[in-house]
């Protein structure tokens, strides 16, 4: 095989571990709480921004930098469901979701007002490695990883602790949970930070592939958003695949045309896929 | 091993002049109604009647308009309902209500939530399994993919796992074949003779009397008449209603 | 009737302002407000249904680069270019709304379909910067001489008599809706889609149309603005922030009275300049933080718009209650 078009598509599943993290953290905030939180890429922003700024500005070590970046958008998702989307539970999902919106904008305006416009960059980079034929980038190598594990840090929780199962069931039957002496509102509160503590975790893993600025989340929220609905909103495994699917179309699309030609070739796939399939790719 | 399963002595669940509904539908208007510790007591009556509002009622899915509900003396219209489970109060929803994609094994553990429960998980598992066979078999199987009977089973054994002193059951015998619902029965028989209380809403009044003690006959939201299971079951009226004649 | 009269009355008020020579930085603003408006009427039109759309901006987008690219590559004029235009960002609105609601794609999932075709457009725009300019945008071609008339080049007094028609033929568009049949099996189709389909409502063929008005209401914005600025660019004319700003404009005016977008538009513009007179240029940032907030505050508070404060319970119509969505 062209090692070019292998190297595309090791880079396109490198790619999707990256997109998988949020995916998994918006389908998890999704299903429990049953709100899409629009400004989940601005959530990862300011986790950047936190790594970015103890790393490079405070002096902090990079993996401790990474360590304060998780419980810092932890409690972001926390202060997001305590303050903006509990009072709104019993509102229609397109007020939920104008008020996230809403969000999107705070967060926004509040880092340029503390950063500026500017582009900032951690300045740290891996060696590229040479598997076979086919150069991989380490950076990516570690992050998608580091994806990896969380990912299944993730399924571990959910699949062996008594809240992770909590958080399954609550998923499908809300009201039958009281009888099970579990209080909504408490899992509510967890699947937040879990959602929170994602989005920190898949921003120590893009900023050190991305430059930082206050808008950087519009360049991979609305794919994100694309990624969950087309896995079945709410259904993590199917969004943890359809990022994959998204990360190989994204970079072979890359490998036949330009980077933007390749972003319009995933989306239009995506709006194919609403019309095929309106329910997600994996809906039962 | 009754100790595994539930703790020791319950307490009196007391209900008086309650008054419930939904929205602008009054379903119950006054009903009053006694269970005491260790009683098996069944509420009896025809479709609509009200019979699901009152469990509802009692767990705290609705909150009563008027009247007062207790248990063991503690008001319980002021408990969050997720505290119910803690209390020693267990609920089998109407439609058994079990988490079809979760596995056999993970709803009893759903079930389990309450940090109490937790502690004896194991313990109360291998009861339920004792009690239900069929549920160890099928440990691993996803709960939507049993039969009704099994599905009954699971929601009881899922109730269980919280260690109840009171059970309240909506219409286990919903939807199943009569050979499975004396399997039902049969086994709410067993619970009651390990000293659980129980508190059945059913609509299939000959078998329900037969394992009850007490009964309460509920129509259009009040209660119409009270007694002993076998009063009820000779009283005339009572046969011409709901037990087919005779 | 009396109604009629008074609107053509006020619209005759609102022709004259220009000659009372208001500075030109008032007739900015207002030209601007008036556009916005515009946009989040068009916007207003499909979300006051429970069709709500991410994606709008992109509808700005289609038609303005469309008219500027006739212009420019073709020598074609506005007046020409700026229908064309509409046609084409209709023609892409129907073509996303016709399958989306035919197979039934409602609530959150054609919110985000919506978003997907904005940030489409929004790359293409990027991608085709041969023609476009890119990120850098672009800039329409400067009139010969004694051309500006063709190339709809005017002053501030020519531009708000355009935008002040526009504006107008907005609200007389949702006036018409209004009064029509649609209306009713619209508000009918939000509160329960399968329900209306029983009752013989033709659901898709009826959302198509109110998406075709939609679309070019905000088209027709989307090319004026362009016009109006004589400068183009992706941020502003397609994607998930232009669009978003539509959406909060017309939310916080509120979308279920005629003049709720117009309201909406009146505050995202004076926020914007207050905010930028009061605090410098170097805390644009504060702008989006502070409407954002905003946003948030409405939706909490006031979720029907500073118009749901002077709406009387009683009159209420059948459509102006939040649309339930269903995911």
């Amino acid at each position: 095989m062209d090692p070019f078009f292998l190297e595309a598509l090791v880079n396109g599943i490198l790619l999707g571990g990256v997109f998988a993290l949020p995916a998994l953290g918006l389908n998890l905030v999704f299903g429990v709480v049953d709100v899409v939180w629009l400004c989940y890429a601005e959530l990862v922003m300011v986790g950047m921004y936190a790594v970015w700024f103890l790393h490079t500005q405070a002096g902090w070590p990079l993996w401790l930098a990474f360590a304060a970046c998780l419980p810092v958008v932890a409690l972001l998702g926390l202060l997001l469901h305590l303050l903006v989307v509990r009072p709104l539970l019993n509102s229609p999902p397109i007020n939920q979701v104008l008020a996230t919106g809403g969000v999107l904008f705070v967060l926004q305006g509040a880092a340029t007002l503390v950063f500026s416009t500017e582009f900032r960059s951690l300045g740290v980079d891996m060696p590229p490695m040479e598997v076979g034929e086919v150069f991989v980038s380490g950076t990516k190598l570690a992050a998608f990883v580091a994806a990896l594990t969380g990912a299944g840090i993730l399924w571990a929780f959910l699949k062996f602790t008594y809240v992770g199962t909590a958080i399954r069931a609550i998923a499908r039957d809300r009201e039958v949970m009281p009888l099970m002496g579990v209080d909504p509102q408490r899992i509510y509160l967890i699947a937040s930070a879990v959602g929170g503590a994602l989005a920190g975790l898949a921003a120590c893993l893009l900023v050190v592939q991305l430059d930082v600025h206050p808008f950087v989340g519009l360049s991979f929220g609305p794919i994100t958003f694309m990624i969950c609905v087309m896995g079945g909103l709410g259904n993590m495994l199917g969004g943890f695949l359809a990022a994959f699917l998204m990360g190989l179309i994204i970079s072979v699309g890359g490998f036949w045309g330009t980077t933007e030609f390749s972003y319009v070739v995933a989306f239009a796939f995506f709006i194919l896929v609403m019309f095929l399939r309106p329910k997600g790719l994996f809906a039962r | 091993m009754s100790a595994a399963l539930h703790q020791e002595a319950g307490s009196t669940l007391e209900l008086s002049g309650i008054q419930a509904g939904y929205g602008d539908f009054q379903a119950l208007f006054g009903v009053s109604l006694r269970v005491e510790p260790g009683e098996a007591v069944g509420v009896v009556g025809p479709n609509g009647a009200g019979k699901t509002t009152l469990l509802r009622a009692i767990s705290g899915l609705i909150r009563p308009r008027a009247g007062t509900l207790r248990y063991g003396g503690q008001d319980l219209t002021a408990v969050p309902p997720h505290m119910l489970p803690g209390m020693g109060i267990a609920h089998v929803p109407e439609n058994r209500r079990l988490f079809p994609h979760l596995t056999v094994e993970e709803n009893l553990k759903v079930g389990a939530f309450t940090k109490a429960a937790r502690a004896r998980f194991e313990q109360r598992r291998e009861h339920v399994f004792e009690l239900f066979p069929r549920m160890k078999q099928r440990r691993h199987q996803l709960a939507g993919t049993m039969s009704g009977g099994e599905q009954q089973m699971c929601a009881i054994g899922r109730a269980l796992m919280s260690g109840p002193r009171i059970l309240l059951l909506d219409e286990p015998s919903a939807g199943l074949a009569p050979l499975v619902v004396q399997q039902v029965f049969e086994l709410v028989r067993r619970i009651r003779q390990e000293g659980l209380t129980v508190l059945i809403v059913e609509q299939n009044v000959a078998q329900v009397l037969r394992v009850v003690d007490r009964a309460y006959v509920l129509e259009t939201g009040r209660v119409a008449a009270e007694g002993r299971s076998a009063e009820l079951a000779a009283d005339p009226a009572i046969r011409r209603s709901y037990l087919g004649g005779h | 009737m009396t109604g009629t009269f008074l609107g053509a009355l006020v619209l005759a008020a609102l022709a004259a302002v220009p000659l009372l020579s208001p500075p030109d930085y008032l007739m900015h603003l207002l030209i601007t407000a008036l556009l916005t408006a515009l946009a989040g009427t068009g916007w207003a039109m499909m979300g006051r249904f429970g069709l709500v759309s991410f994606g709008h901006g992109a509808f700005l987008g289609v038609a303005a680069y469309t008219m500027a690219l006739l212009w420019n590559e073709a020598g074609l004029t506005p007046w020409l270019g700026i229908p064309i235009g509409m046609a084409v960002a209709v023609a892409a609105g129907v073509l996303l709304g016709y399958p989306a609601f035919r197979l039934r794609v409602v609530g959150h999932y054609f919110a985000l379909v919506t978003l997907a075709a904005g940030e489409i457009v929004r790359i293409l725009i990027v991608a085709l910067r041969e023609h476009t300019g890119g990120s850098l945008g672009m800039t329409p071609a400067k009139a010969p001489d004694g051309g500006a008339f063709l190339a709809m080049q005017f002053d501030k007094a020519g531009f708000w008599w355009i935008a002040l028609l526009a504006w107008a033929g907005g609200l007389v568009a949702w006036r018409m809706l209004d009064r029509s049949m649609s209306s009713k099996a619209l508000a009918a189709i939000a509160e329960d889609e399968d329900a209306a389909a029983s009752i013989g409502i033709r659901v898709t063929a009826e959302k198509l149309k109110v998406t075709v008005i939609s679309v070019a209401l905000a088209a027709l914005a989307g090319a004026l603005t362009a016009q109006y600025r004589q400068y183009l660019n992706p941020e502003s004319l397609a994607g998930l922030g232009i669009s978003l700003q539509i959406v909060f404009g017309a939310i916080a005016g509120g979308m279920y009275v005629p003049f709720g977008p117009t309201i909406g538009a009146l505050i995202t513009i004076g926020l914007e300049e207050g905010l930028r007179i009061f605090f410098g240029t170097e805390l644009t940032g504060a702008a989006p933080l502070v409407y954002g907030l905003l946003l948030v505050l409405f939706m909490l508070y006031l979720p029907r718009g500073i118009a749901g404060l002077f709406e009387r319970r009683a009159k209420r119509s059948p459509a102006a209650k939040p649309a339930p969505v269903t995911a």
